[in-house]
């Protein structure tokens, strides 16, 4: 379990203090020039990434200079690494696609004046999923469905469904209702109001939950490796069984970085399609 | 920037404005109800009410009466439950309801703009809607920011939150208008800004409305705001229940019932002072000196004139001084110096203005100047004290032009009310006596 809590936290302690420098553009050394006030709106950014790129290539140099055993060495080939990073990747990608494609309609249909009565009860199922201990759901899916990928898959999609439906509600529910009713009153459809003004405004907070699915999602994927789902997850149980220390750590970090990685991706997309004018 | 394009604006109104002509459409609501459901008794009952071509209708009343409902049902934001909307003849209570909004400007508090939209794309989105290409919409867009006062070079491509709250306002009767629609409605359009900037959003309508010449319907629960800005005022009680539908004039002189008299509240009589402009009154002459001209002689025609006072003018024919003759008496030559005090209001304030200024110099009079401060003549207490007079007596001679305006709902005496539509005032008097 650590090595998940590690991710997380990780990630979201990073991503915490990367926030503020985008989020306040006006600082008081506002306009000196335009130049600096795009360096100050990236300024995060830059150091996020810039520190996971250096924990990898100092991951990589202990790695090539360490000395380590015939096991190690098989498990830690760098072709083997890839590969596991890439199911990690795939898993978390594929598990995020299915939240959106999910998510996303139901918040937004949740929010229209029919179905707004059903908003408490899906919440609390969307509670429920997240509630429940991931590894617990894993494994219990995995009888249902069958061990390998789909029901690590499947577990994942109902463990990041949470952040992603409250904050397509929330954002949806927080765009000011004189907006929508000038939208209304200047003979704009309900449809046209909910794609020209609604989601464009609800964009930032619903951007932000799917950031937040996704690094959940990446920690959450290394115990895919339980139901013999991929990932980097079979380094850590590996280190873990065997007690091969440079193999665990390895895994753990790289889960980590990974995290990281995704976290910023998700800030530079928030970042960019902020709608202009807020 | 905007506010100096105001006061250019405001100063040019010397200036003939050449009215287009109406370009408004009358609106007739036909006994329309609207039940919420849950609520027992109805938002709006039975209520009947022709709203005149190009005229401004303010509709007033203690909130909750009903009256934004009302408001809401001719664009049918809110669809009525009984009832017919007639706008310029045309039957649009079973239209598609996107379609009528798109011809009917709406605009509401604070402007309502959309925060992720330029000021440009926020006033085009109607004409987008109704497939103008896009030179025609930037053309549109830079000639209702010109009618507006904001420099469209400066002001189209920011966002709503890079503008004042008067701005915004501004941009968001600029977007209303955009398609040229014949009716206006405004739900407490000036109900979010600060009390200077909203006298001045006022006048600027009333500007924009003389060469315009729509149909404003406005809801305000502001009666000063009403008076201003009404060419007839609706008064409405809970359930929308008309209790007064007339001039401002009529509503101030001759109230219908004692909720109209509470409704207007004290000082209607003072009130009436805002509806007239010291350039519509007569003012009367005054003796006038120059500077460095001999007392005597000045006090000479004083005399001759049966004044008491004169007044001193500098090169440019601003009023510097007001002397009495004892004061004229007591000089050989008169001085050049200004006197800070000197009560002066300007040609297009309003009586109570002018009233006011009197009061404090404790003068009795005020000296009336025009364009670039120059002197136009005295007004005193008697001149507006027959202003007053003057104008209940023409607002009884009005009274005969009055639209309709009833409740079919709850009167029994609905077929006399029906058989005498113009008289609104007893009708009111109707409604008191069924209470």
């Amino acid at each position: 379990m650590s090595p998940r809590g590690l991710s997380t936290e990780a990630g979201i302690a990073g991503g915490d203090s990367a926030v503020e420098a985008p989020g306040n553009p006006t600082a008081p050394s506002v306009p000196t020039s335009r130049v600096r006030a795009r360096w100050n709106s990236w300024k995060g950014l830059v150091y996020q990434l810039a520190g996971i790129l250096l924990a990898f290539l100092a991951l990589m140099f202990w790695l090539q200079t360490a000395d380590l055993s015939p096991i190690e060495l098989t498990t830690l080939a760098p072709a083997a690494l890839w590969v596991y990073t890439v199911e990690h990747i795939q898993l978390t990608l594929l598990a995020a696609a299915i939240v959106l494609v999910i998510a996303i309609p139901l918040g937004i249909a949740l929010t229209r004046r029919p179905l707004r009565f059903l908003t408490a009860p899906v919440l609390v199922i969307a509670n429920f999923g997240q509630a429940a201990p991931a590894i617990g759901v894993v494994v219990l899916l995995a009888f249902w469905v069958g061990f390998g990928f789909w029901a690590a898959t499947l577990s994942l999609v109902l463990y990041a469904m949470l952040p992603v439906l409250r904050n397509t509600m929330v954002g949806l529910q927080q765009v000011d209702a004189h907006l929508v009713e000038a939208g209304r009153g200047m003979g704009m459809s309900s449809a046209a109001v909910l794609f020209r003004v609604e989601l464009p405004l609800a964009v930032p907070v619903m951007l932000s939950g799917v950031r937040t699915a996704l690094v959940l999602l990446v920690g959450t994927a290394a115990l895919a490796t339980f139901v013999n789902g991929g990932g980097l997850g079979i380094l850590i149980t590996t280190g873990v069984n065997l007690s091969l220390t440079s193999v665990l750590v390895t895994g753990a970090l790289l889960v980590a970085l990974l995290a990281l990685l995704i976290d910023w991706l998700g800030r530079v997309v928030e970042h960019v399609a902020r709608p202009k004018g807020l | 920037m905007s506010e100096l394009n105001a006061t250019n604006r405001a100063d040019s109104t010397d200036e003939p404005i050449t009215p287009t002509g109406i370009t408004g459409a009358s609106i007739l609501l036909d006994g329309v109800t609207k039940r919420f459901p849950g609520q027992t008794r109805p938002a709006v009952d039975g209520l009947t009410m022709e709203i005149p071509a190009g005229k401004i209708v303010m509709f007033v009343g203690p909130s909750g009466c009903g009256k934004t409902t009302t408001l809401k049902m001719i664009n049918r934001l809110i669809e009525p439950t009984e009832g017919r909307i007639v706008v310029d003849g045309d039957d649009v209570t079973d239209m598609n309801g996107d379609t009528l909004r798109r011809g009917i400007g709406y605009v509401i508090q604070a402007g309502g703009l959309f925060p992720h939209m330029t000021v440009a794309t926020n006033i085009g989105i109607v004409p987008k809607m109704l497939g103008w290409d896009k030179a025609r919409i930037a053309a549109r867009v830079d000639e209702l920011l010109e009618l507006v006062s904001l420099d469209p070079a400066l002001y189209r491509d920011r966002y709503p939150k890079e503008l004042s709250g008067g701005q915004q306002q501004r941009v968001g009767v600029a977007r209303a208008l955009a398609a040229d629609p014949p009716v206006l409605l405004m739900d407490e359009p000036f109900g979010a800004v600060d009390p200077i900037t909203r006298l001045r959003l006022q006048d600027e309508l009333l500007n924009i409305q003389e060469e315009l010449q729509k149909t404003i319907v406005c809801v305000t629960h502001d009666f000063d705001e009403a008076v201003k800005l009404g060419d007839w005022i609706a008064i409405f009680n809970e359930g929308a229940q008309l209790e007064q539908y007339d001039t401002p004039e009529r509503i101030l002189g001759h109230p219908a019932n004692e909720f109209v008299e509470n409704f207007i509240g004290s000082g209607a009589g003072l009130k009436q002072l805002t509806l007239t402009r010291v350039a519509d009154v007569g003012l009367s002459d005054a003796i006038v000196g120059v500077a460095g001209e001999r007392a005597a002689d000045v006090l000479a025609r004083v005399t001759e004139a049966g004044h008491g006072h004169a007044v001193v003018v500098d090169a440019r024919h601003r009023p510097v001084q007001w002397l009495s003759r004892r004061q004229l008496g007591r000089l050989d030559v008169i001085s050049d110096g200004a006197d800070p005090k000197l009560p002066v209001v300007g040609i297009h304030a309003t009586l109570n203005d002018a009233l006011d200024t009197m009061l404090v110099s404790s003068a009795g009079a005020a000296l009336v100047t025009g364009r670039r401060d120059t002197f136009k003549g005295v007004i005193d207490v008697k001149t507006v004290m027959d202003a007053i007079t003057r104008s209940q007596g023409a607002a009884v001679l009005e009274s005969d032009q009055a639209p309709v305006g009833l409740n079919t709902g709850v009167f029994q005496a609905q077929a006399s009310a029906e058989a005498d539509p113009s008289d609104t005032a007893g009708h009111g008097a109707d409604a008191q006596a069924v209470r």
